[in-house]
């Protein structure tokens, strides 16, 4: 919520185990670390923007989660977060990254040229490819915190960069509230247009508050270059475009994130971003490169065999279904990502990407002609 | 024992004359626990101008009454809590409404909410509740259900009968803003009252989070089990947080009295029996409540009370009496009758089909109850239900026998 916390320093006078969250029955990565020590160290404690630990946790207490989906259960209300409540986010970010140390550092390269072939995916398997990131803009707090008047002081300066890109991105903003249904049916035919979220991981974090104001979509003329403004992030910036061709959908999404970063410098409201965590975003399960690069993928014989998911796990990719996150694959077709975000630069996840995809079309083959593939399957990544 | 009782109580009672007179930092000061006055916002980087909601699509109370100059009058006040208003509005501005169906569209957080937000939840109280000015007109309470006659229905037409309203523990945040601690606190005020009922009231609670398999199933059976909200309405005003943490059940054991525990309000009181004696289902609701209220009162507690809102509940409109009497009642061929509605109107009456509130009627079996809360006194309302369900038997036996029926003239309002 937004503006002052005086209700935080009310509720110390509380014992901290009459305040502390009953977790017995939780699954998530927050759930799993915040003992009541932890606890009780940090609930006095606020961001200058006056977002508390209660705050952060809100959406892991009210969604205890899933046996076989580790969900994180805590947000960041603003890039502070990240620091004052270290003692629990760095924890979080340790389990959810791979051990990810706090001493680390994370590599940010969006040299484009720096990525290996990529244009000469199968489009007989590969239908689509895809890049996605977030941005926040420092200066502001993020989804789960902001007022309706930062929120439309981020739409405002968000339009006003993307309004100006020219070239390959030159296209329309529209804002949720006043999209005409004509545009909202096309936008919805295009696959572009976001929804009030649903998820409860994202309303019990306050993420759709004030729905639809300040929300809205932007998109180019050829509709492969797309960014969502207020959603669950500052800005989510989508590359896209049918076919395999991943090498050309990276250039674009390099290419449209450098103008985009530009501009906003200009206005003294660069991204948020440290040496340490990379891209800040709402969610510490996007921190780093924020980027999940993927196919929608043939792989029907492939994705039957016994050891389907251990070669997902040594590509160090994930499969979703073609719905998204949470969703089931339909007639053999998956949507393939790098599962990693922090520790590994952007270049070197779309890289594995690429390489995977394309070794995993080789297997497709091999199958659909009777062979084997134990000796294609590669070690660990 | 009886000084310090008197000397709690006291205490309390003057917090309720302050908080009305003005003053949430006084009203603070007071409470028996330690209390941190009001703060100004920590951070307000945009003027009000900015931060005022776009209510043009909105069709709420709160929306119709927020200008411009009320918003930003208010917006930087806080309760002693740290209730604001953007936190007490959010709910309306999340659910814009429904052209036919006007909902409240906002929310108290705590008792000194009424105060501080006054300048918007005064209006919204007028708009809701018929005119009724907390200015100048007082609530009438009256727990007296030896004066209700003719309460006894013909159990042809009637099915069941049912009276519940809501009660607030002073002291403590409403759910919209409460802390786990508090809201676990409110459960144990409860509970530990609810445990000193006795004869017929004697009970069990239950609580969500520790219930049997074979608990809840019998719960459901008896359709006592209520659910985690989905309305958007509860939800968007922070009402289902850290469920279902210090929220549960309680029953006596002949299950005609049910309270329920930490749901939209810190409690929704409930007496109910299939049949048409809707004196005795009173009668129990009234001795119930008037015990339940000796109790806590006896471990230093009272509830939300004055004489502008009478009971102060969650929501605007259930402030009053927090009174919803009603029957589910068969009436095939009034549900035919285009004068229905007219009739209902006029006797004050409202329907709903018999799943609840947004359901829809059954076999022309309705759901009849109350249509006002505040204002009028709780054996004036069930009184009114009583005369007008008797009104509509009546009727119905007049529609059997092929003879026509009258649309009575409208109830007065107010005294």
């Amino acid at each position: 919520m937004p503006f002052g916390n005086t209700h935080n320093n009310f509720k110390l006078n509380y014992k901290v185990e009459d305040e502390f969250p009953d977790l017995s029955k939780h699954n998530n990565h927050m759930a799993k670390l915040l003992t009541k020590e932890m606890y009780g160290k940090i609930r006095d404690k606020q961001t200058p923007s006056g977002f508390t630990v209660d705050d952060v946790i809100q959406t892991g207490v009210d969604n205890p989660g899933h046996p076989f989906i580790m969900t994180v259960g805590c947000v960041a209300g603003d890039e502070e977060s990240y620091e004052v409540f270290k003692d629990l986010f760095d924890p979080v970010i340790a389990d959810r990254h791979n051990g990810y140390k706090p001493t680390d550092k994370h590599k940010t390269d969006l040299n484009f040229e720096n990525l290996k072939g990529g244009d000469d995916l199968d489009p007989n398997y590969v239908l689509s490819s895809r890049v996605r990131t977030g941005r926040s803009i420092k200066g502001f707090t993020l989804p789960p915190h902001n007022s309706r008047g930062e929120r439309r002081g981020i739409e405002k300066l968000s339009v006003e960069a993307l309004t100006s890109l020219d070239g390959e991105f030159k296209g329309k903003y529209y804002p949720l509230k006043s999209m005409t249904d004509a545009e909202q049916e096309q936008l919805i035919n295009d696959h572009f247009l976001f929804d009030k979220p649903v998820s409860p991981l994202l309303t019990c974090a306050g993420m759709a508050r004030d729905w639809p104001d300040g929300r809205g979509i932007m998109h180019n003329d050829n509709k492969t270059f797309l960014v969502w403004v207020n959603e669950e992030d500052h800005l989510r910036v989508i590359s896209m475009q049918k076919g395999g061709n991943m090498r050309e959908v990276f250039k674009r999404f390099c290419v449209g994130l450098q103008k985009i970063e530009e501009i906003f410098k200009k206005h003294n409201h660069g991204f948020m971003w440290n040496e340490h965590l990379g891209y800040i975003l709402t969610c510490p399960s996007n921190l780093g490169t924020g980027l999940r690069g993927g196919v929608h993928v043939k792989l029907a014989k492939l994705s039957t065999h016994a050891k389907f998911d251990e070669i997902l796990t040594r590509l160090r990719l994930q499969k979703r279904g073609t719905g998204g996150v949470d969703t089931a694959s339909v007639g053999g077709v998956f949507d393939i990502s790098n599962a990693d975000r922090l520790g590994s630069s952007e270049v070197s996840q779309v890289q594995l990407v690429v390489d995977g995809v394309k070794l995993m079309v080789e297997m497709e083959k091999k199958l659909e002609k009777g062979e084997a593939i134990d000796s294609m399957i590669p070690a660990q990544k | 024992m009886a000084s310090s009782f008197s000397r709690i109580l006291s205490s309390k009672q003057r917090i309720g004359i302050l908080s009305l007179v003005g003053g949430s930092v006084t009203a603070g000061y007071l409470l028996q626990r330690e209390h941190v006055s009001a703060g100004l916002p920590v951070r307000r980087s945009y003027p009000a101008s900015a931060e005022y909601p776009d209510l043009r699509k909105h069709n709420n109370c709160m929306a119709s009454h927020l200008t411009p100059a009320i918003y930003a009058k208010l917006c930087d006040k806080a309760t002693p809590n740290g209730y604001t208003l953007d936190m007490a509005i959010q709910t309306g501005v999340d659910n814009p409404g429904h052209p036919f169906i006007k909902t409240v569209g906002m929310v108290a957080g705590d008792e000194e909410s009424y105060e501080v937000f006054s300048d918007l939840l005064d209006p919204v109280i007028r708009e809701r509740h018929n005119g009724y000015d907390p200015h100048t007109m007082k609530h009438p309470t009256d727990l007296d259900a030896s004066k209700i006659h003719s309460g006894n229905f013909d159990s042809r037409y009637v099915l069941s009968s049912r009276v519940r309203t809501g009660r607030s523990i002073r002291g403590l945040s409403l759910p919209p803003a409460c802390t786990r601690a508090e809201r676990r606190e409110v459960e144990r005020v409860v509970v530990d009252a609810l445990a000193g009922l006795k004869d017929d009231l004697a009970g069990k609670y239950y609580s969500l989070t520790q219930m049997t398999d074979s608990d809840q199933q019998q719960l459901i059976d008896d359709h006592f089990l209520f659910d985690k909200p989905v309305s958007p309405l509860l939800t968007c005003a922070g009402m289902a947080r850290d469920w279902p943490d210090a929220r549960g059940i309680w029953h006596n054991n002949e299950k005609t009295f049910l309270v329920w525990v930490n749901e939209e309000d810190h409690t929704r009181v409930i007496s109910m029996e299939k049949g048409g004696n809707m004196k005795r289902v009173f009668e129990r609701f009234c001795k119930g409540l008037k015990e339940v209220e000796r109790l806590i009162q006896e471990r230093g507690w009272e509830f939300m009370w004055n004489e502008k809102l009478g009971y102060v509940l969650t929501c605007p409109s259930n402030l009053g009496t927090g009174l919803r009497a009603g029957v589910h009642v068969k009436l095939p061929l009034m549900s035919k009758d285009p004068r229905l509605n007219k009739i209902l109107d006029n006797l004050r009456l409202q329907k709903r089909g018999t799943g609840g509130v947004d359901t829809a009627a059954v076999g022309g079996v309705f759901d009849i109850s109350n249509l006002d809360r505040l204002g009028l006194s709780e054996v004036h309302l069930v009184q009114t239900v009583v005369d007008g369900v008797n009104y509509l038997i009546e009727c119905e036996k007049r529609l059997e026998k092929g003879q026509d029926i009258k649309v009575p003239p409208p109830l007065k309002q107010f005294k």
